[in-house]
């Protein structure tokens, strides 16, 4: 057990996974002897050789198409892109491709890929540095979808990635990886995609977040008076809906918080599923905790974009006085 | 001398058999047993025949949008008669019949443009990927298994079809970048047939000729007819050679051309010259194999007959599997998507609904329950 940072946690991961499987391999830009810009990868060129961690030209339509032959011709490539802002190149091979293989080939080909991209604002960074486009992927059939919140939870879903037979996005929320530590097993074990966690019990109302919203939203707990059960998502596609259906069942009463836009932002789904299973449970209209429906904006105003304590806490307020 | 030639190219043009049925003899001599010449136009004949009975079955209403391969078998076959059975077939969607030498049984593309994704399905030990629809995306796919062949040890590789148009697309040069700068044993044929839909090349490409693209990207190119089934089996044994060996991508760029419209949604007559179609009908590459058939006394008008006959009864019975194959069940849509069915899709699958009141509202958590198929 050591007391580890998140993005430590995904390195220990990363590590052991490749030690434990040839087959899996990691690209990307810089990822080899710089480490990742994040340092995410770091000592791995040199456990593991240029042959594993393999440096690969700038082009992230390129990486991923790639690591779809990769996957294809049975390996288990781990790619990463530096930022989510730079998805959008590689985004039709991540949809067009990625996501369908299986299906178009009735399962002959498959791509048993994990797609490492760090994620969110809060870090005083560049354009395109800084956005959250989990709903864009999770709308998208043949992809499943993970942000974990904590070092714990990022060990264990970037295992259970890496050895999922589809392709998943792992989203690494940047504000977090260092923001504090964990204690994290050295063994193995895995969290399971597609189950949420319950991060604080309560009774009064439903709190439902995931990736760096998760922390804002534990503030904003522990300033309430009203009891909040908090669930962090932790996958985003697919939804564990039962640990939220029983949450509300309990509270009748629910916050969503998320960074992205709010305009199909995941609060819109996780609102309808919540009216589909618990309709006559409600107790008042669910309150969402967004980001604007704007372009993110440079870093002095980004605070003023994400959900922070005091917004999630008038949320709270609203929803419990309702 | 301030100003110095850092590097000079020249491109060379590769061609054995000519329109007319020359054939050079120093080139070409022993490149295909004879016995093979024979098989080659024998299926080269019977995919020509396919493409006739594929654009009726269009017309007749028995076959959704098909594009037409018919001028380009040989780039395809000669391709697949130089790979080994289990190198990479990496297909577009004009490459047929190299598609069906490969081991792809011929239903599966009838199948493919009749809507059923049955046609995708990929029969164990055939090393082929599905038609690509969009337009130059599988290069890079490519480049990927012929890394993961490296990777793995294996002696495979990769070779992938796409058109001039498709050198325009940005995934083309990053499959070109990645296979020469990762030493990936790949080969790149661009089937230049002078049209993207009505688009011709000189838009795609300014230079001289596609193949120099490759050129920038430090691979050897070549140039070749792509109608000559000799000249392509040479130019590919020799890139597969490079790729197998040395682990060397190369770029050949086959010059044909696309006798029928785009698709049977195309009028190629809107934006293209009669003349120019005559013209090449006369290189059809068929009709330059049949020259060196007689030529070599290989062949007779009853052999022909009796080919024809046959290419008749083969199409016809490929047809009849495609058009009796069993309905496609309605899980077809959600078996698929996943390894294994997420709670959200059983519930769609189960109930084959998405409003609200369609969903089943019991307990999520009892998979059982959830998961009684209804079709």
């Amino acid at each position: 057990m050591a007391n580890l940072t998140l993005v430590q946690a995904i390195n220990l991961a990363l590590t052991q996974e490749m030690e434990d499987d040839e087959r899996v391999i990691l690209l990307g830009e810089d990822v080899g002897k710089n480490g990742g810009v994040f340092r995410a990868t770091e000592g791995l060129h040199k456990r593991f050789g240029p042959g594993r961690v393999v440096d690969t030209p700038l082009a992230e339509s390129g990486i991923i198409g790639t690591a779809i032959g990769l996957a294809m011709g049975g390996l288990r490539p781990v790619p990463e892109i530096q930022f989510e802002g730079f998805l959008g190149p590689a985004y039709d091979q991540i949809c067009t491709h990625a996501a369908r293989f299986r299906t178009r080939t009735r399962g002959a080909l498959t791509v048993p890929l994990t797609i490492r991209v760090p994620v969110g604002g809060g870090i005083h960074a560049p354009e395109l540095h800084s956005d959250s486009p989990e709903s864009i992927y999770a709308h998208t059939p043949g992809l499943k979808v993970v942000m974990p919140a904590s070092p714990y939870d990022a060990k264990g879903l970037l295992v259970s990635a890496i050895r999922d037979p589809d392709p998943v996005i792992f989203f690494e929320p940047k504000r977090i990886y260092r923001a504090f530590r964990e204690e994290v097993p050295e063994d193995e074990y895995t969290v399971p995609i597609g189950s949420a966690r319950v991060v604080a019990e309560g009774s009064d109302i439903t709190m439902i977040s995931w990736g760096a919203s998760v922390i804002q939203c534990m503030n904003a707990v522990e300033a309430a008076s009203a009891s909040i059960e908090l669930i962090d998502l932790r996958t985003i596609y697919p939804i564990d809906t039962p640990t939220i259906v029983e949450s509300v069942k309990k509270t009748g009463r629910v916050v969503i918080v998320h960074e992205a836009p709010r305009t199909c932002g995941l609060g819109a789904e996780l609102a309808t599923q919540i009216m589909e299973h618990c309709f006559l449970h409600l107790e008042a209209p669910i309150q969402r905790v967004t980001g604007f429906d704007t372009v993110m904006p440079y870093y002095k105003l980004e605070l003023e974009y994400l959900p922070d304590a005091q917004r999630i806490g008038e949320a709270v307020e609203q929803v419990a006085a309702y | 001398m301030p100003v110095k030639t850092v590097y000079e190219t020249s491109i060379e043009h590769v061609s054995i058999l000519d329109e007319h049925g020359k054939f050079d003899a120093k080139l070409g001599e022993g490149l295909i047993p004879d016995e093979d010449v024979v098989k080659l136009y024998e299926h080269m004949s019977v995919c020509r025949h396919y493409d006739e009975v594929a654009f009726k079955l269009q017309r007749s209403g028995r076959m959704g949008t098909y594009p037409q391969n018919m001028g380009q078998e040989a780039a395809s076959l000669g391709a697949a008669y130089a790979l080994q059975k289990d190198d990479w077939f990496v297909t577009c969607y004009r490459e047929n019949a190299g598609l069906f030498w490969h081991g792809l049984p011929m239903e599966h593309v009838l199948l493919h443009w009749m809507g059923d994704e049955r046609g995708n399905e990929i029969p164990e030990g055939c090393y082929c990927t599905p038609l690509a629809i969009p337009i130059g995306t599988q290069m890079l796919h490519a480049a990927g298994l012929a890394w993961a062949a490296k990777y793995n040890g294996e002696n495979r590789i990769a070779c992938t079809f796409f058109g001039d148009g498709a050198t325009s697309e940005g995934d083309f040069h990053e499959a070109a970048n990645f296979a020469a700068n990762l030493d990936l044993p790949v080969v790149f044929v661009c089937q230049n047939n002078s049209w993207a839909i009505s688009v011709p090349t000189k838009i795609q490409c300014s230079a001289p000729t596609v193949a120099q693209r490759g050129i920038a990207y430090g691979m050897p190119c070549v140039q070749v007819d792509g109608n000559d089934l000799f000249a392509m089996v040479k130019v590919i044994r020799d890139a597969a050679v490079r790729a197998r060996d040395e682990k060397r991508p190369t770029f050949i760029e086959a010059v044909t051309y696309r006798l029928g419209d785009h698709t049977t949604a195309d009028d190629a007559r809107r934006y293209r010259d009669a003349d120019e179609v005559e013209m090449w009908k006369k290189r059809d590459p068929l009709i330059r194999l049949r020259l060196f058939l007689d030529e070599r006394k290989l062949w007779t008008t009853k052999k022909e007959e009796a080919l024809q006959a046959s290419a008749k009864e083969i199409v016809s019975a490929v047809v009849k599997r495609a058009e009796e194959i069993a309905e496609p069940t309605t899980n077809d849509i959600f078996d698929h998507t996943f390894a294994e069915i997420p709670p959200n899709l059983r519930v769609q699958r189960s109930t084959l609904r998405t409003h609200s009141l369609g969903q089943d509202p019991s307990p999520l958590r009892d998979t059982q329950a959830a998961s009684a198929p209804t079709r």
